[in-house]
Protein backbone atom coordinates (compact mmCIF):
# COMPACT_ATOMS: atom_id res chain seq x y z
CA UNK A 1 0.00 0.00 0.00
CA UNK A 2 1.63 3.23 -1.25
CA UNK A 3 0.93 6.19 1.21
CA UNK A 4 0.28 8.40 -1.76
CA UNK A 5 -2.77 6.52 -2.89
CA UNK A 6 -4.03 6.84 0.76
CA UNK A 7 -3.65 10.78 0.43
CA UNK A 8 -4.94 10.53 -2.70
CA UNK A 9 -8.18 9.16 -1.76
CA UNK A 10 -8.36 11.30 1.83
CA UNK A 11 -8.40 14.19 -0.94
CA UNK A 12 -11.14 12.39 -3.06
CA UNK A 13 -13.26 11.56 -0.07
CA UNK A 14 -12.92 14.15 1.84
CA UNK A 15 -14.95 14.80 5.31
CA UNK A 16 -17.49 17.05 4.03
CA UNK A 17 -18.66 14.94 0.76
CA UNK A 18 -18.78 11.73 3.42
CA UNK A 19 -20.72 13.97 5.41
CA UNK A 20 -22.95 15.37 2.59
CA UNK A 21 -22.76 11.46 1.00
CA UNK A 22 -24.29 9.59 4.68
CA UNK A 23 -26.60 12.88 5.37
CA UNK A 24 -27.51 14.65 2.15
CA UNK A 25 -29.58 18.33 2.39
CA UNK A 26 -32.55 18.25 0.46
CA UNK A 27 -33.30 14.67 -0.60
CA UNK A 28 -36.43 14.50 -1.17
CA UNK A 29 -39.30 15.13 -4.30
CA UNK A 30 -41.06 18.71 -4.50
CA UNK A 31 -44.50 19.31 -3.72
CA UNK A 32 -45.10 21.43 -7.02
CA UNK A 33 -42.17 21.46 -8.86
CA UNK A 34 -42.14 23.59 -12.41
CA UNK A 35 -39.43 21.67 -13.66
CA UNK A 36 -37.64 18.07 -13.16
CA UNK A 37 -35.15 15.81 -15.13
CA UNK A 38 -33.87 12.29 -14.45
CA UNK A 39 -30.10 11.59 -14.61
CA UNK A 40 -29.03 8.10 -15.16
CA UNK A 41 -25.10 6.70 -15.14
CA UNK A 42 -25.34 3.35 -16.98
CA UNK A 43 -21.96 2.63 -16.09
CA UNK A 44 -22.80 2.10 -12.11
CA UNK A 45 -26.84 1.98 -12.38
CA UNK A 46 -26.93 5.32 -10.70
CA UNK A 47 -30.14 7.27 -10.56
CA UNK A 48 -30.96 10.89 -9.64
CA UNK A 49 -34.25 12.78 -9.92
CA UNK A 50 -34.01 16.45 -9.99
CA UNK A 51 -36.60 18.90 -8.92
CA UNK A 52 -36.84 22.87 -9.39
CA UNK A 53 -38.94 25.26 -8.17
CA UNK A 54 -38.66 28.48 -10.67
CA UNK A 55 -40.05 31.92 -9.94
CA UNK A 56 -39.16 34.02 -12.56
CA UNK A 57 -35.58 34.11 -13.28
CA UNK A 58 -34.54 32.53 -9.76
CA UNK A 59 -34.53 29.25 -8.20
CA UNK A 60 -36.86 29.57 -5.60
CA UNK A 61 -36.86 26.03 -4.39
CA UNK A 62 -34.94 22.53 -5.56
CA UNK A 63 -34.32 19.37 -4.21
CA UNK A 64 -33.06 15.70 -5.63
CA UNK A 65 -34.10 11.87 -5.22
CA UNK A 66 -32.05 9.11 -5.85
CA UNK A 67 -29.44 7.43 -4.05
CA UNK A 68 -25.56 6.72 -5.57
CA UNK A 69 -22.23 6.56 -4.27
CA UNK A 70 -20.82 8.56 -2.08
CA UNK A 71 -19.72 11.31 -4.52
CA UNK A 72 -22.55 11.52 -6.86
CA UNK A 73 -24.84 11.77 -3.91
CA UNK A 74 -22.52 14.88 -2.40
CA UNK A 75 -22.80 16.15 -5.31
CA UNK A 76 -26.59 16.37 -5.58
CA UNK A 77 -26.76 17.85 -2.35
CA UNK A 78 -24.08 20.33 -2.29
CA UNK A 79 -25.81 21.23 -6.19
CA UNK A 80 -28.74 21.89 -4.40
CA UNK A 81 -27.43 23.95 -1.33
CA UNK A 82 -25.47 26.35 -3.87
CA UNK A 83 -28.01 26.81 -6.62
CA UNK A 84 -30.93 27.61 -4.19
CA UNK A 85 -32.41 31.70 -4.60
CA UNK A 86 -29.53 31.72 -7.54
CA UNK A 87 -30.83 33.33 -10.70
CA UNK A 88 -30.46 31.14 -13.49
CA UNK A 89 -27.84 32.86 -15.15
CA UNK A 90 -25.58 32.98 -11.87
CA UNK A 91 -26.73 28.78 -11.76
CA UNK A 92 -25.40 28.59 -15.36
CA UNK A 93 -22.11 29.97 -14.19
CA UNK A 94 -21.43 27.59 -11.13
CA UNK A 95 -22.08 24.99 -13.49
CA UNK A 96 -19.57 26.44 -15.96
CA UNK A 97 -17.11 26.90 -13.91
CA UNK A 98 -17.56 23.98 -11.48
CA UNK A 99 -17.38 21.99 -14.98
CA UNK A 100 -14.59 23.76 -16.23
CA UNK A 101 -12.68 22.79 -12.86
CA UNK A 102 -13.65 18.89 -12.75
CA UNK A 103 -12.89 18.13 -16.64
CA UNK A 104 -9.75 20.14 -16.40
CA UNK A 105 -10.83 22.65 -18.96
CA UNK A 106 -10.58 26.45 -18.42
CA UNK A 107 -12.62 27.83 -15.79
CA UNK A 108 -14.60 31.07 -16.89
CA UNK A 109 -14.00 34.40 -14.48
CA UNK A 110 -16.87 34.12 -11.40
CA UNK A 111 -18.56 37.30 -10.27
CA UNK A 112 -17.33 38.54 -6.58
CA UNK A 113 -20.70 37.56 -5.44
CA UNK A 114 -20.28 33.50 -6.56
CA UNK A 115 -17.02 33.24 -5.39
CA UNK A 116 -18.14 31.65 -1.99
CA UNK A 117 -20.11 29.15 -3.70
CA UNK A 118 -17.62 28.12 -6.00
CA UNK A 119 -15.78 27.71 -2.77
CA UNK A 120 -18.45 25.23 -1.03
CA UNK A 121 -17.84 22.83 -4.21
CA UNK A 122 -14.27 22.83 -4.04
CA UNK A 123 -14.48 19.51 -2.10
CA UNK A 124 -15.81 17.50 -4.81
CA UNK A 125 -12.98 18.53 -7.34
CA UNK A 126 -11.02 16.10 -6.48
CA UNK A 127 -12.40 13.98 -8.67
CA UNK A 128 -10.21 15.62 -11.42
CA UNK A 129 -7.85 13.02 -10.78
CA UNK A 130 -10.33 9.96 -11.08
CA UNK A 131 -11.51 10.44 -15.05
CA UNK A 132 -14.06 7.29 -14.23
CA UNK A 133 -15.55 9.20 -11.30
CA UNK A 134 -16.06 12.95 -12.90
CA UNK A 135 -19.72 11.73 -14.25
CA UNK A 136 -20.56 10.72 -10.78
CA UNK A 137 -19.48 14.45 -9.70
CA UNK A 138 -21.51 16.03 -13.07
CA UNK A 139 -24.62 13.58 -13.20
CA UNK A 140 -27.15 15.69 -10.74
CA UNK A 141 -25.84 19.01 -12.73
CA UNK A 142 -26.40 17.64 -15.90
CA UNK A 143 -29.98 16.78 -14.77
CA UNK A 144 -30.32 20.07 -13.85
CA UNK A 145 -29.31 21.50 -16.55
CA UNK A 146 -31.51 18.64 -18.86
CA UNK A 147 -34.68 20.22 -16.11
CA UNK A 148 -34.41 23.89 -16.59
CA UNK A 149 -35.13 22.78 -20.83
CA UNK A 150 -38.03 20.14 -20.55
CA UNK A 151 -39.59 21.61 -17.70
CA UNK A 152 -42.42 19.42 -16.47
CA UNK A 153 -41.45 16.97 -19.34
CA UNK A 154 -39.34 15.06 -17.63
CA UNK A 155 -35.87 14.42 -19.76
CA UNK A 156 -33.59 11.62 -19.19
CA UNK A 157 -29.92 12.49 -19.68
CA UNK A 158 -27.27 9.64 -19.51
CA UNK A 159 -23.87 10.13 -18.67
CA UNK A 160 -22.64 8.30 -21.42
CA UNK B 1 3.09 -30.77 -12.04
CA UNK B 2 1.65 -29.02 -9.56
CA UNK B 3 -0.77 -26.45 -10.12
CA UNK B 4 1.22 -23.11 -9.73
CA UNK B 5 -0.14 -19.78 -10.12
CA UNK B 6 3.37 -17.64 -9.63
CA UNK B 7 4.74 -19.87 -12.48
CA UNK B 8 1.64 -19.23 -14.34
CA UNK B 9 1.53 -15.58 -13.77
CA UNK B 10 5.11 -15.07 -15.79
CA UNK B 11 3.34 -16.45 -18.78
CA UNK B 12 0.91 -13.15 -18.63
CA UNK B 13 3.07 -9.89 -19.98
CA UNK B 14 0.45 -7.53 -18.48
CA UNK B 15 2.31 -8.58 -14.78
CA UNK B 16 5.15 -7.53 -16.22
CA UNK B 17 4.47 -3.89 -16.89
CA UNK B 18 2.16 -3.76 -14.38
CA UNK B 19 3.78 -4.88 -11.10
CA UNK B 20 1.92 -5.17 -7.77
CA UNK B 21 -1.47 -5.46 -10.22
CA UNK B 22 -4.41 -7.50 -7.88
CA UNK B 23 -6.25 -8.73 -11.12
CA UNK B 24 -9.28 -9.81 -9.95
CA UNK B 25 -11.76 -9.56 -12.60
CA UNK B 26 -11.07 -12.32 -15.45
CA UNK B 27 -14.85 -13.03 -15.31
CA UNK B 28 -15.34 -9.78 -17.28
CA UNK B 29 -12.36 -10.21 -19.17
CA UNK B 30 -9.07 -12.71 -19.10
CA UNK B 31 -5.55 -11.35 -19.43
CA UNK B 32 -3.66 -12.73 -22.17
CA UNK B 33 -0.76 -15.27 -22.25
CA UNK B 34 2.32 -15.21 -24.08
CA UNK B 35 1.47 -17.83 -26.18
CA UNK B 36 -2.00 -16.14 -27.39
CA UNK B 37 0.08 -12.75 -28.37
CA UNK B 38 3.20 -14.16 -29.78
CA UNK B 39 0.64 -16.90 -31.76
CA UNK B 40 -1.50 -14.49 -33.13
CA UNK B 41 1.48 -12.11 -34.47
CA UNK B 42 3.55 -15.40 -35.68
CA UNK B 43 0.25 -16.16 -37.49
CA UNK B 44 -0.08 -12.80 -39.41
CA UNK B 45 4.16 -13.00 -39.80
CA UNK B 46 3.95 -16.75 -41.52
CA UNK B 47 0.79 -18.13 -42.43
CA UNK B 48 -1.54 -15.11 -42.87
CA UNK B 49 -3.90 -14.66 -46.62
CA UNK B 50 -7.93 -14.72 -46.74
CA UNK B 51 -9.73 -18.44 -46.11
CA UNK B 52 -11.22 -20.87 -48.44
CA UNK B 53 -10.72 -19.17 -51.61
CA UNK B 54 -7.40 -19.19 -52.25
CA UNK B 55 -6.29 -21.32 -54.95
CA UNK B 56 -2.77 -20.31 -53.95
CA UNK B 57 -0.66 -21.71 -50.85
CA UNK B 58 -0.59 -19.59 -48.64
CA UNK B 59 -4.16 -19.37 -48.64
CA UNK B 60 -4.60 -23.15 -48.33
CA UNK B 61 -2.05 -22.94 -44.93
CA UNK B 62 -4.04 -19.90 -43.23
CA UNK B 63 -7.30 -21.57 -44.30
CA UNK B 64 -5.42 -24.85 -42.63
CA UNK B 65 -5.03 -23.17 -39.58
CA UNK B 66 -8.66 -21.30 -39.49
CA UNK B 67 -9.78 -24.96 -39.65
CA UNK B 68 -7.15 -26.56 -36.92
CA UNK B 69 -8.62 -23.85 -34.66
CA UNK B 70 -12.10 -25.00 -35.57
CA UNK B 71 -10.86 -28.73 -34.08
CA UNK B 72 -8.73 -27.64 -31.73
CA UNK B 73 -12.30 -25.86 -29.91
CA UNK B 74 -14.31 -29.10 -30.81
CA UNK B 75 -12.11 -31.10 -29.16
CA UNK B 76 -12.45 -28.62 -25.85
CA UNK B 77 -16.04 -29.16 -26.03
CA UNK B 78 -15.53 -32.48 -26.82
CA UNK B 79 -18.57 -32.00 -29.53
CA UNK B 80 -18.91 -34.68 -32.49
CA UNK B 81 -18.56 -33.13 -35.31
CA UNK B 82 -16.03 -30.12 -35.91
CA UNK B 83 -18.69 -28.87 -38.52
CA UNK B 84 -21.14 -28.21 -34.94
CA UNK B 85 -18.82 -25.02 -34.18
CA UNK B 86 -19.34 -21.80 -35.17
CA UNK B 87 -17.39 -19.06 -35.30
CA UNK B 88 -18.73 -16.09 -33.62
CA UNK B 89 -17.56 -12.61 -32.35
CA UNK B 90 -17.88 -13.67 -28.51
CA UNK B 91 -20.98 -15.48 -26.63
CA UNK B 92 -23.62 -12.34 -27.21
CA UNK B 93 -23.07 -12.95 -30.92
CA UNK B 94 -23.61 -16.70 -30.51
CA UNK B 95 -26.51 -16.22 -28.56
CA UNK B 96 -28.13 -13.56 -30.76
CA UNK B 97 -27.71 -16.10 -33.95
CA UNK B 98 -29.94 -18.80 -32.31
CA UNK B 99 -32.13 -16.00 -30.88
CA UNK B 100 -32.80 -14.52 -34.62
CA UNK B 101 -31.65 -17.91 -37.11
CA UNK B 102 -33.57 -20.63 -34.64
CA UNK B 103 -35.94 -18.91 -32.82
CA UNK B 104 -38.25 -17.84 -35.23
CA UNK B 105 -38.42 -21.07 -36.60
CA UNK B 106 -38.85 -22.83 -33.85
CA UNK B 107 -40.94 -21.04 -30.92
CA UNK B 108 -44.28 -20.34 -32.59
CA UNK B 109 -46.99 -18.33 -30.89
CA UNK B 110 -48.54 -19.55 -26.72
CA UNK B 111 -44.81 -21.22 -26.70
CA UNK B 112 -42.90 -20.46 -23.63
CA UNK B 113 -38.74 -19.72 -23.30
CA UNK B 114 -37.27 -20.69 -20.07
CA UNK B 115 -34.32 -18.88 -18.29
CA UNK B 116 -33.10 -18.24 -15.10
CA UNK B 117 -32.72 -15.08 -12.76
CA UNK B 118 -29.41 -15.44 -12.73
CA UNK B 119 -28.98 -14.71 -16.65
CA UNK B 120 -26.68 -12.06 -17.75
CA UNK B 121 -28.56 -9.82 -19.76
CA UNK B 122 -26.97 -11.20 -23.35
CA UNK B 123 -29.17 -14.44 -22.57
CA UNK B 124 -32.24 -12.68 -21.83
CA UNK B 125 -32.89 -9.74 -23.98
CA UNK B 126 -32.76 -11.79 -26.99
CA UNK B 127 -35.34 -14.16 -25.47
CA UNK B 128 -37.29 -11.39 -24.56
CA UNK B 129 -36.84 -9.66 -28.06
CA UNK B 130 -38.25 -13.09 -29.87
CA UNK B 131 -40.69 -13.84 -27.31
CA UNK B 132 -42.13 -10.46 -28.29
CA UNK B 133 -41.42 -10.91 -31.88
CA UNK B 134 -43.38 -14.45 -31.69
CA UNK B 135 -45.82 -13.91 -29.34
CA UNK B 136 -44.15 -16.69 -27.04
CA UNK B 137 -44.16 -16.31 -23.09
CA UNK B 138 -40.41 -15.67 -20.89
CA UNK B 139 -40.30 -17.12 -17.96
CA UNK B 140 -37.99 -16.86 -15.16
CA UNK B 141 -36.50 -20.18 -13.31
CA UNK B 142 -35.96 -18.94 -9.78
CA UNK B 143 -32.52 -19.48 -7.51
CA UNK B 144 -33.46 -19.74 -3.88
CA UNK B 145 -32.03 -17.78 -0.59
CA UNK B 146 -28.87 -19.97 -0.73
CA UNK B 147 -28.12 -18.76 -4.01
CA UNK B 148 -28.86 -22.65 -5.56
CA UNK B 149 -30.83 -22.55 -8.61
CA UNK B 150 -33.78 -24.49 -7.52
CA UNK B 151 -34.08 -27.49 -9.54
CA UNK B 152 -37.98 -28.18 -8.44
CA UNK B 153 -39.23 -24.86 -9.25
CA UNK B 154 -37.91 -25.04 -12.82
CA UNK B 155 -39.50 -28.26 -13.19
CA UNK B 156 -42.81 -27.01 -12.24
CA UNK B 157 -42.24 -24.30 -14.99
CA UNK B 158 -41.92 -26.75 -17.52
CA UNK B 159 -44.60 -27.57 -20.09
CA UNK B 160 -45.38 -29.20 -23.55
CA UNK B 161 -45.18 -25.80 -24.45
CA UNK B 162 -41.28 -25.15 -23.30
CA UNK B 163 -39.19 -25.21 -26.84
CA UNK B 164 -36.70 -23.22 -25.20
CA UNK B 165 -34.38 -23.47 -21.80
CA UNK B 166 -31.37 -20.86 -21.57
CA UNK B 167 -29.43 -20.71 -18.68
CA UNK B 168 -25.99 -20.02 -17.65
CA UNK B 169 -23.73 -22.65 -16.66
CA UNK B 170 -21.92 -20.55 -14.21
CA UNK B 171 -23.05 -17.08 -13.08
CA UNK B 172 -21.61 -14.28 -13.67
CA UNK B 173 -22.70 -12.23 -10.33
CA UNK B 174 -22.56 -15.27 -7.98
CA UNK B 175 -20.59 -17.39 -9.34
CA UNK B 176 -23.17 -20.12 -8.52
CA UNK B 177 -22.52 -23.36 -10.79
CA UNK B 178 -26.04 -24.60 -12.62
CA UNK B 179 -26.83 -28.63 -12.74
CA UNK B 180 -27.02 -28.16 -16.28
CA UNK B 181 -26.78 -31.97 -16.93
CA UNK B 182 -30.27 -32.49 -14.95
CA UNK B 183 -31.73 -28.95 -17.13
CA UNK B 184 -30.64 -30.38 -19.94
CA UNK B 185 -32.65 -33.97 -18.93
CA UNK B 186 -35.70 -32.45 -17.60
CA UNK B 187 -36.27 -29.55 -20.69
CA UNK B 188 -35.50 -32.56 -23.29
CA UNK B 189 -37.86 -34.86 -21.23
CA UNK B 190 -40.42 -31.83 -22.33
CA UNK B 191 -39.23 -31.82 -25.82
CA UNK B 192 -37.50 -28.43 -25.53
CA UNK B 193 -33.90 -27.26 -26.46
CA UNK B 194 -31.37 -26.51 -24.31
CA UNK B 195 -28.76 -23.70 -24.73
CA UNK B 196 -26.04 -23.12 -22.16
CA UNK B 197 -24.32 -20.13 -21.58
CA UNK B 198 -20.70 -21.07 -20.71
CA UNK B 199 -18.91 -17.74 -20.58
CA UNK B 200 -17.73 -18.43 -17.16
CA UNK B 201 -17.67 -22.40 -17.36
CA UNK B 202 -15.42 -23.30 -20.05
CA UNK B 203 -12.21 -21.54 -18.38
CA UNK B 204 -12.32 -23.78 -15.64
CA UNK B 205 -14.14 -26.72 -15.48
CA UNK B 206 -14.22 -29.56 -18.15
CA UNK B 207 -17.00 -29.21 -20.71
CA UNK B 208 -18.32 -32.32 -22.94
CA UNK B 209 -21.45 -31.36 -24.86
CA UNK B 210 -22.01 -34.64 -25.69
CA UNK B 211 -21.99 -35.69 -22.31
CA UNK B 212 -24.15 -33.03 -21.30
CA UNK B 213 -26.31 -33.17 -24.10
CA UNK B 214 -27.52 -29.51 -24.71
CA UNK B 215 -28.39 -28.82 -28.12
CA UNK B 216 -26.49 -25.31 -27.87
CA UNK B 217 -23.58 -24.14 -25.69
CA UNK B 218 -22.00 -20.93 -26.47
CA UNK B 219 -18.60 -18.86 -24.93
CA UNK B 220 -16.22 -15.96 -25.31
CA UNK B 221 -12.88 -16.37 -26.40
CA UNK B 222 -11.60 -13.58 -24.13
CA UNK B 223 -12.80 -15.06 -20.80
CA UNK B 224 -10.94 -17.99 -21.97
CA UNK B 225 -7.36 -16.22 -21.93
CA UNK B 226 -8.22 -15.63 -25.94
CA UNK B 227 -8.44 -12.71 -27.82
CA UNK B 228 -11.44 -10.35 -28.15
CA UNK B 229 -13.86 -10.69 -30.94
CA UNK B 230 -13.72 -14.38 -31.20
CA UNK B 231 -16.24 -16.72 -29.71
CA UNK B 232 -18.07 -20.27 -30.25
CA UNK B 233 -21.61 -21.38 -30.68
CA UNK B 234 -21.48 -25.30 -30.70
CA UNK B 235 -24.92 -26.23 -31.83
CA UNK B 236 -25.92 -30.23 -32.40
CA UNK B 237 -25.60 -30.53 -35.99
CA UNK B 238 -29.20 -31.53 -37.04
CA UNK B 239 -30.35 -28.21 -34.85
CA UNK B 240 -27.62 -25.96 -37.21
CA UNK B 241 -29.07 -27.92 -40.23
CA UNK B 242 -32.65 -27.03 -39.25
CA UNK B 243 -31.56 -23.53 -39.07
CA UNK B 244 -32.03 -20.56 -42.07
CA UNK B 245 -28.90 -18.26 -42.20
CA UNK B 246 -28.54 -15.39 -40.16
CA UNK B 247 -26.34 -12.85 -42.20
CA UNK B 248 -25.90 -13.14 -45.55
CA UNK B 249 -23.31 -12.63 -47.87
CA UNK B 250 -19.94 -14.31 -49.35
CA UNK B 251 -18.19 -17.41 -47.86
CA UNK B 252 -21.82 -18.18 -46.67
CA UNK B 253 -23.33 -19.56 -50.43
CA UNK B 254 -23.26 -22.58 -52.38
CA UNK B 255 -24.85 -20.85 -55.22
CA UNK B 256 -25.90 -17.80 -56.47
CA UNK B 257 -28.28 -16.49 -59.02
CA UNK B 258 -30.46 -13.38 -59.40
CA UNK B 259 -33.70 -15.29 -58.92
CA UNK B 260 -32.13 -17.70 -55.96
CA UNK B 261 -29.41 -18.38 -53.73
CA UNK B 262 -28.37 -21.84 -51.91
CA UNK B 263 -26.79 -21.59 -48.71
CA UNK B 264 -23.57 -23.39 -47.44
CA UNK B 265 -23.78 -26.28 -44.75
CA UNK B 266 -22.86 -25.56 -41.20
CA UNK B 267 -20.68 -24.12 -40.07
CA UNK B 268 -20.22 -21.86 -42.80
CA UNK B 269 -23.54 -21.22 -43.38
CA UNK B 270 -23.25 -18.64 -40.20
CA UNK B 271 -19.90 -17.42 -40.76
CA UNK B 272 -20.97 -14.81 -43.72
CA UNK B 273 -18.20 -12.21 -44.50
CA UNK B 274 -14.57 -12.77 -43.49
CA UNK B 275 -14.18 -14.11 -40.59
CA UNK B 276 -11.74 -13.54 -37.69
CA UNK B 277 -8.97 -15.67 -38.89
CA UNK B 278 -6.50 -14.60 -36.88
CA UNK B 279 -8.44 -14.62 -33.81
CA UNK B 280 -9.61 -18.06 -34.49
CA UNK B 281 -5.34 -19.03 -34.41
CA UNK B 282 -5.19 -17.27 -31.28
CA UNK B 283 -8.25 -18.25 -29.35
CA UNK B 284 -6.63 -22.23 -30.47
CA UNK B 285 -3.66 -21.35 -28.52
CA UNK B 286 -5.84 -20.00 -25.56
CA UNK B 287 -7.49 -23.74 -25.26
CA UNK B 288 -3.87 -25.41 -26.20
CA UNK B 289 -2.83 -22.69 -23.06
CA UNK B 290 -5.79 -23.96 -21.01
CA UNK B 291 -5.25 -27.59 -21.69
CA UNK B 292 -1.39 -27.24 -21.23
CA UNK B 293 -2.65 -26.60 -17.08
CA UNK B 294 -5.91 -29.09 -17.17
CA UNK B 295 -8.99 -28.14 -16.69
CA UNK B 296 -9.61 -30.22 -13.56
CA UNK B 297 -6.43 -29.00 -12.20
CA UNK B 298 -7.95 -25.16 -12.47
CA UNK B 299 -11.41 -25.73 -11.12
CA UNK B 300 -9.59 -27.27 -8.13
CA UNK B 301 -7.33 -24.32 -7.67
CA UNK B 302 -9.63 -21.76 -8.28
CA UNK B 303 -12.44 -23.85 -5.75
CA UNK B 304 -10.03 -23.69 -3.56
CA UNK B 305 -9.53 -20.14 -4.04
CA UNK B 306 -12.99 -19.44 -4.57
CA UNK B 307 -13.46 -21.09 -0.93
CA UNK B 308 -10.80 -19.19 1.16
CA UNK B 309 -12.30 -15.67 -0.35
CA UNK B 310 -15.56 -16.44 1.43
CA UNK B 311 -14.10 -17.19 4.26
CA UNK B 312 -11.68 -14.18 4.15
CA UNK B 313 -14.15 -12.04 3.22
CA UNK B 314 -17.14 -13.34 5.24
CA UNK B 315 -14.79 -12.21 8.25
CA UNK B 316 -14.51 -8.67 7.69
CA UNK B 317 -17.47 -6.66 9.77
CA UNK B 318 -19.44 -5.27 7.64
CA UNK B 319 -18.93 -7.47 4.36
CA UNK B 320 -21.98 -9.04 3.27
CA UNK B 321 -21.22 -11.66 0.28
CA UNK B 322 -24.47 -12.43 -1.93
CA UNK B 323 -25.34 -15.94 -1.99
CA UNK B 324 -23.63 -18.02 -4.54
CA UNK B 325 -24.56 -22.01 -3.58
CA UNK B 326 -22.88 -24.65 -2.52
CA UNK B 327 -20.95 -24.92 -5.85
CA UNK B 328 -19.92 -21.33 -5.96
CA UNK B 329 -16.23 -20.93 -8.41
CA UNK B 330 -14.40 -18.13 -9.35
CA UNK B 331 -16.48 -15.34 -8.42
CA UNK B 332 -17.26 -13.57 -4.92
CA UNK B 333 -19.80 -10.85 -4.86
CA UNK B 334 -20.49 -8.84 -2.16
CA UNK B 335 -21.42 -5.69 -0.34
CA UNK B 336 -20.04 -3.13 2.26
CA UNK B 337 -22.39 -2.35 4.52
CA UNK B 338 -23.24 1.88 3.76
CA UNK B 339 -20.95 1.89 1.26
CA UNK B 340 -21.59 1.75 -2.13
CA UNK B 341 -20.22 -0.43 -4.44
CA UNK B 342 -18.19 2.31 -7.34
CA UNK B 343 -17.06 3.44 -3.88
CA UNK B 344 -15.53 0.62 -2.76
CA UNK B 345 -14.31 0.01 -6.26
CA UNK B 346 -12.22 3.41 -6.22
CA UNK B 347 -10.62 2.70 -2.90
CA UNK B 348 -9.52 -0.89 -3.87
CA UNK B 349 -8.16 0.41 -7.14
CA UNK B 350 -5.73 2.96 -5.05
CA UNK B 351 -4.94 0.14 -2.90
CA UNK B 352 -3.51 -1.74 -6.78
CA UNK B 353 -6.88 -4.32 -6.71
CA UNK B 354 -8.67 -4.56 -9.80
CA UNK B 355 -12.46 -5.25 -9.77
CA UNK B 356 -16.11 -4.95 -11.27
CA UNK B 357 -18.62 -2.99 -9.70
CA UNK B 358 -22.00 -2.33 -10.58
CA UNK B 359 -24.80 -4.42 -12.05
CA UNK B 360 -23.09 -7.07 -13.91
CA UNK B 361 -25.08 -6.92 -16.70
CA UNK B 362 -27.77 -8.32 -14.49
CA UNK B 363 -29.95 -6.05 -13.65
CA UNK B 364 -33.06 -8.13 -13.03
CA UNK B 365 -31.09 -10.06 -10.68
CA UNK B 366 -29.99 -6.99 -8.44
CA UNK B 367 -33.73 -5.83 -8.03
CA UNK B 368 -34.59 -9.52 -6.82
CA UNK B 369 -31.53 -8.87 -4.11
CA UNK B 370 -32.45 -5.62 -3.35
CA UNK B 371 -29.37 -4.10 -4.34
CA UNK B 372 -27.97 -1.21 -6.59
CA UNK B 373 -25.37 -3.12 -7.13
CA UNK B 374 -22.06 -5.04 -5.91
CA UNK B 375 -18.25 -5.21 -6.03
CA UNK B 376 -17.37 -8.54 -7.68
CA UNK B 377 -13.91 -10.00 -7.29
CA UNK B 378 -13.60 -13.06 -10.31
CA UNK B 379 -10.76 -15.75 -10.22
CA UNK B 380 -8.23 -16.71 -13.07
CA UNK B 381 -5.51 -18.81 -13.25
CA UNK B 382 -2.74 -16.32 -12.43
CA UNK B 383 -4.21 -15.60 -8.47
CA UNK B 384 -3.53 -17.01 -5.60
CA UNK B 385 -4.01 -16.73 -2.03
CA UNK B 386 -1.91 -13.35 -1.91
CA UNK B 387 -4.39 -11.66 -4.11
CA UNK B 388 -7.29 -12.76 -1.50
CA UNK B 389 -5.06 -11.16 1.19
CA UNK B 390 -4.37 -8.35 -0.79
CA UNK B 391 -8.33 -7.54 -1.45
CA UNK B 392 -9.49 -8.82 2.20
CA UNK B 393 -6.97 -5.40 3.21
CA UNK B 394 -7.89 -3.18 0.33
CA UNK B 395 -11.76 -3.73 1.65
CA UNK B 396 -10.60 -3.40 5.27
CA UNK B 397 -9.04 -0.02 4.83
CA UNK B 398 -12.09 0.84 2.71
CA UNK B 399 -14.25 0.26 5.71
CA UNK B 400 -12.20 2.35 8.28
CA UNK B 401 -12.11 5.06 5.39
CA UNK B 402 -15.74 5.14 5.50
CA UNK B 403 -16.30 4.76 9.13
CA UNK B 404 -13.85 7.77 10.30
Amino acid sequence: MMPAAIMDLRELYQDIILDHGRHPRNQRALDHPTHLARGHNPLCGDRVTVYLAIEGNRIADLSFEGRGCAISTAAASLMTEVLKGKTLEEARQLFAQFHATVTGGTPEELPEALKEDAERLEPLTGVRAYPVRVKCATLPWHAFEAALKSGLAGAIVKTE
Amino acid sequence: MAFDPRRLRREFPIFERNPGLVFLDSGASAQKPRQVIDGIAEFYRNDYANVHRGVYQLSARSTDRFEEARETVRAFLNAADEREIVFVRGATEAINLVAQSWGPAHVKPGDEVVISDLEHHSNLVPWQMLCERVGARLLVAPTDATGEFDLGQFEALLSPRTRLVAVTHISNVTGALLPVARIVELAHAKGAFVLIDGCQAVPRLPVDVQALGCDFYAFSGHKAYGPTGTGVLYGRYDALLSMPPWQTGGGMIANVTYPLTEFQEPPHRFEAGTPDIAGAVGLAQAIDFIEGIGRAAIREHEAGLTGYGVDRLSRIPGVQLVAGGQRRLSILSFNLEGVHPHDVGTVLDQHGVAVRVGHHCAQPLMDKLGIAGTVRASLGVYNDEADIDRLAEAVEACREMFQR
